[in-house]
């Protein structure tokens, strides 16, 4: 029994494989060029968000703020762009009051101490709330003349393949390289393995913790433009919608474990796919989206149960305050 | 003049208030009750009709369903969880009260059993996940969110017509939604009757410690034989039978099915838990905090409804307040201790006069010498920390030792050393009464008595509690020296009632009034404090005229003399003021006078920085401890003064070499014998000119 060891990866490939067999053989549709590019047109903003999430997440992090940057910075973006602003002004704007909200998360967790759940819980509301109050003049913001040629973002394609896979795709490589190949990649990565031994060993934990946050939040904000050209508008109630849900259960389904310090951009796809199959294969079965969260949320039961049958933790080695 | 201003601010101000309040537990309670009462009167003043009858018993209405909830989170909390799923299940449950009641037609009291009993299983799931297979408490529950509110979406689209479009008409189901005892909504008292036993649960009782435990610390629970296990996974079935508890009245007061019931209530509720001060990662928190939370967030987002403020205000100033409490909560966890310790030192003023003369050559009684040099000495080696030493009728030899053991020596060369009784506190002051039992002042323990066979016993560890103390000074901190009264009294002081016995410097540091006189009454068991707000008191013994005590003022540099018979009865009169060294230790000479301990002498410094509360209190609050002042108790000297209060003469050891300290000295069959806490010796000093007959026993009790 030594030598054989399942990892959660292995898992979710074999799950994935048998899944898209399934629905191939019995789905009618399935198993077309057309539906295989729109799974992936559908997943790949929650694929991008899966990215930022799993930066954090190998930080030994969780950012449930993620939601708030997807969509109040963006929003701001075509709202300031409907007042008759530049684009590059208002992305300019947009992408600071992304690097904002990063800082606040960031200084929170790593300098006030906030658990990074709790921090970011309040700090999505409040985020939220905010662009709910103050900045947007309605719920959905439309997309106005001074935009046009951005929705190339969204709706374009290169070499057939629509835009977003091809920025989930530029997404992948860009963090694959910040996490693989960069100092800063290596140091979230022992954060996340040793919080207390990273600090001792002289890395700079609290600047790389907020770093972390900026980063994720820039990607949210970009996944946010990502999906605003593809939409022509930006629904600005999407966070209160079960999405980061949905990123969460990407990354922990990807195999990217909670307590930090594992996994990597491979698993974030793996689990963007897995997921991009069960919601495409549920909307063809035409299952009620009440349903499909069920569906959801019993899914994500099980790979966490599996999870932690696969790692077991017992009173011997849970950490104290781990929630 | 300044001198003066300066001594009485430090007289009346009492500065050590602060650090004592700060150690209270209460003050986490009493800091989010402070803030309720301000937003209740912020309300109060903004809000017509706040205060109306008919707006508070709809605020109570509320309060307590959310507060249910409240409950549950922070039994979940404090175990070392959180239920996100808290929301769901209330949704879940108040749909289960309605379907029951109005399409299923079960009679009202099923219902609500039957209600409890759903929320229970649903907490159970969560129970038994994250309790049994371990799983993360966050994750878990935001999975089980998830779920429990789709299971809801896909039941009330089949069933809320249904639903609405009965009219379920029972006196007992409107009683749970309106009714009213004696002006007191019913949902109300419950809450409190619930309250009530929450807090009995969580601080009596058994499995309520054992919750606080396993918040407190999993690995140690786990390890003291706690079924950290099943209690977890109880605790979050209490979660979701509280949960169901607030719903069903919740569906006797409103009856709907809407789509948003219980959508973010997991925030509101975190967030009244986390401002009541249940710090997050468990172990700590009660009931009255969650109850003071639930109404704070409750008065706020109320409040700014009836203001009408926009949604998106009302997020932010709920998201605020939950980052902003669990900042304040996280810092104060994490520098409660440190904060304290810097405010807890208060140093108050203490001005003495210019010292008597020391010097050789300068004349006067304390005039240096050097007569203890020859001190034979006891036990080199073989004992630490004798304190004080006494001698029996036998004239056996007991000393304490910092192992918490009495040791005796054999008489008559006291070469053969023997553990007498073991305490386990440091023995400090020492004393025979009539019938050879021996009572010893433990230093954080209290009084003791040791039988001739050496059986330990305690007799007094508490004494009568002071009203005007912030601190519980019932128990003895630091019980230093006592005598015994013919008429079975026991007079013993505690130095002081703010620090523990390691801690004495500090509290010359204050030289504050801090130590006391305490009786024990041996003939009825009972203890009563007689003198308070002493500067260290110390050394005791009964005067001659068997109507009095003399003690020493350690920091006072003073011997006193209580009056506890006699005409004189209950006055306290000066005896000697001004000595040059801090007194310890008093006992019988042989020649009628007393003899007198100076475990340290006084030098400038000290002196000067008693009259400078506020050098000190900065030296307290800036200069790590190991570099404070400290009191020098290198050199000391013993002393002989009478009835009047002269001193006669002085024993000096000048290079230090064989009794380098001295805290205690008993005259013995014309011998002197030493002890000093810091000491690994007893010495013993040929006395010229004494009585060769004189014990202490033999004076006291009669030669038997």
């Amino acid at each position: 029994m030594k030598n054989f060891r399942v990892t959660q990866q292995e898992i979710v490939l074999v799950v994935f494989v048998a899944l898209f067999a399934i629905c191939s053989v019995f789905l009618n549709g399935f198993l077309t060029t057309d539906n295989i590019l729109t799974l992936l047109q559908n997943v790949a903003v929650l694929g991008i968000l899966g990215l930022a999430m799993a930066i954090v997440v190998i930080g030994r992090g969780i950012d449930i703020s993620l939601i708030a940057a997807l969509a109040v910075p963006p929003g701001l973006v075509l709202q300031l762009v409907q007042y008759g602003y530049t684009l590059p002004f208002a992305i300019s704007l947009g992408l600071g009051i992304a690097i904002i909200f990063g800082l606040v998360n960031g200084w929170l967790i790593a300098y006030a101490e906030v658990p990074s759940l709790f921090a970011t819980l309040a700090t999505g509301i409040f985020f939220a709330g905010l662009g709910q109050a103050f900045l947007f003049e309605l719920e959905v913001v439309q997309w106005s003349e001074g935009m046009n040629g951005f929705e190339w973002l969204g709706q374009g394609s290169l070499l057939g393949v629509p835009m977003p896979i091809v920025m989930f795709g530029i997404a992948c490589l860009a963090v694959a390289f910040l996490l693989r190949r960069t100092r800063v990649g290596a140091y979230i990565y022992a954060i996340g393995d040793n919080l207390a031994a990273s600090r001792v060993t002289g890395i700079p934990v609290r600047p790389i913790v907020v770093l972390q946050y900026v980063l994720a939040a820039l990607i949210g904000c970009f996944a946010g433009l990502v999906l605003a050209s593809s939409v022509n508008s930006m629904p600005t109630r999407i966070y209160s919608s079960t999405l980061i849900y949905d990123v969460i259960l990407v990354v922990v389904l990807g195999g990217i474990g909670l307590s930090g310090g594992k996994g990597g951009v491979i698993n974030v796809i793996l689990g963007t796919l897995l997921i991009g199959t069960m919601l495409n294969s549920m909307t063809i079965m035409d299952l009620p989206y009440a349903a499909q969260n069920l569906f959801k949320g019993i899914v994500l039961l099980i790979a966490v149960i599996a999870d932690t049958l696969l790692n077991p933790r017992n009173e011997e080695t849970a950490q104290q305050g781990d929630i | 003049m300044r001198d003066t201003l300066v001594r009485l601010r430090y007289h009346y101000w009492p500065d050590h208030w602060i650090g004592e309040i700060l150690s209270k537990r209460w003050t986490e309670t009493a800091i989010p009750v402070f803030v309720l009462l301000i937003v209740g009167f912020w309300l109060s003043q903004t809000i017509d009709n706040f205060l109306s009858p008919t707006s508070l018993a709809d605020t109570a209405r509320q309060a307590s369903e959310i507060g249910f909830i409240t409950l549950g989170m922070a039994l979940v909390v404090i175990v070392g969880g959180i239920d996100l799923s808290v929301g769901s299940m209330f949704a879940l449950s108040n749909f289960f009260a309605l379907f029951a009641l109005n399409v299923l037609g079960w009679p009202v009291p099923v219902v609500a059993v039957t209600t409890i009993v759903c929320g229970m299983l649903l907490g159970a799931v969560n129970g038994i996940l994250i309790g049994y297979l371990r799983l993360r408490a966050f994750i878990t529950t935001l999975i089980t969110l998830i779920i429990y509110r789709s299971a809801y979406e896909l039941l009330i689209q089949d069933y809320s017509n249904t639903i609405a479009a009965s009219f379920p008409d029972f006196p007992s189901w409107d009683f749970l939604g309106y009714g009213e005892v004696y002006g007191f909504p019913s949902v109300a008292i419950l809450f409190i009757a619930v309250a009530i036993f929450g807090h009995i649960f969580l601080t009596r009782l058994r499995p309520g410690w054992h919750i606080t435990a396993i918040g407190g610390s999993r690995r140690s629970a786990h390890n003291s034989g706690v079924a950290v296990r099943r209690t977890i996974a109880l605790c979050y079935v209490a979660s979701g039978g509280l949960t169901a508890l607030g719903s069903l009245f919740f569906a006797a007061r409103l009856g709907t099915v809407g789509g948003d019931i219980g959508v973010g209530w997991e925030v509101t509720v975190l967030t009244a838990t986390v401002l009541g001060g249940i710090t997050l990662g468990g172990g700590k928190g009660s009931v009255t905090k969650a109850a003071v939370g639930t109404l704070i967030v409750l008065m706020i987002t109320n409040g700014l409804t009836n203001m009408n403020v926009s949604g998106g205000v009302n997020r932010m100033v709920l998201a605020s307040i939950l980052l902003i409490a669990a900042m304040i909560d996280i810092r104060w966890q994490k520098n409660r201790n440190r904060i304290i310790s810097k405010v807890y030192v208060s140093p108050t003023y203490l001005g003495l006069p210019e010292p008597p003369e020391t010097e050789i050559g300068r004349g006067g009684p304390f005039e240096q010498n050097d007569k203890l040099r020859d001190v034979s000495l006891i036990g080199l080696g073989r004992i630490e920390a004798p304190e004080d030493v006494i001698l029996d009728k036998n004239d056996n030899l007991y000393a304490g030792s910092r192992h918490g053991d009495i040791i005796r020596f054999l008489a008559p060369d006291y070469e053969e050393m023997e553990v007498f009784a073991h305490i386990g506190g440091q023995p400090l002051g020492m004393a025979f009464d009539r019938q050879d039992n021996l009572y010893v002042c433990i230093g954080g323990m209290g009084l003791y008595k040791i039988d001739p066979d050496g059986k330990v016993e305690k007799a007094t560890d508490e004494t009568n509690r002071s009203i005007y103390s912030v601190n519980d000074d019932s128990r003895l901190r630091l019980a230093d020296d006592l005598d015994i009264t013919d008429e079975g009294l026991i007079f013993f002081s505690e130095a002081t009632v703010r620090y523990e016995m390691d801690e004495w410097p500090v509290d010359g540091l204050e030289a504050r009034g801090n130590g006391r006189i305490i009786c024990y009454d041996t003939n009825t068991g009972k203890t009563r404090t007689v003198l308070r707000g002493l500067r260290f008191p110390n050394g005791i013994c009964v005067a001659s005229d068997h109507q009095s005590i003399l003690f020493a003022e350690t920091w006072g540099c003073s011997i006193k003399r209580y009056w506890y018979a006699g005409p004189k009865k209950g006055k306290v009169e000066t005896v000697i003021d001004n000595l040059p060294g801090f007194p310890d230790n008093i006992n019988l000479a042989s020649d009628g006078n007393y003899w007198l301990a100076l475990v340290g002498m006084r030098g400038p410094a000290q002196d000067l920085a008693w009259k400078m509360p506020g050098f000190r209190m900065r030296m307290a609050k800036r200069v790590p401890l190991d570099e404070w002042l400290f009191p020098n108790i290198n050199t000391g000297c013993v002393v002989k003064f009478n009835e009047k209060g002269e001193i006669l003469e002085s024993y000096w050891d000048l290079k230090g070499e064989n009794h380098p300290m001295i805290t205690s000295m008993r005259e013995h069959k014309g011998y002197l014998y030493l002890g000093g806490i810091q000491n690994n010796r007893i010495g013993r000093y040929k006395l010229e000119n004494a009585d060769p007959e004189f014990s202490q026993y033999g004076t006291r009790w009669g030669k038997s």
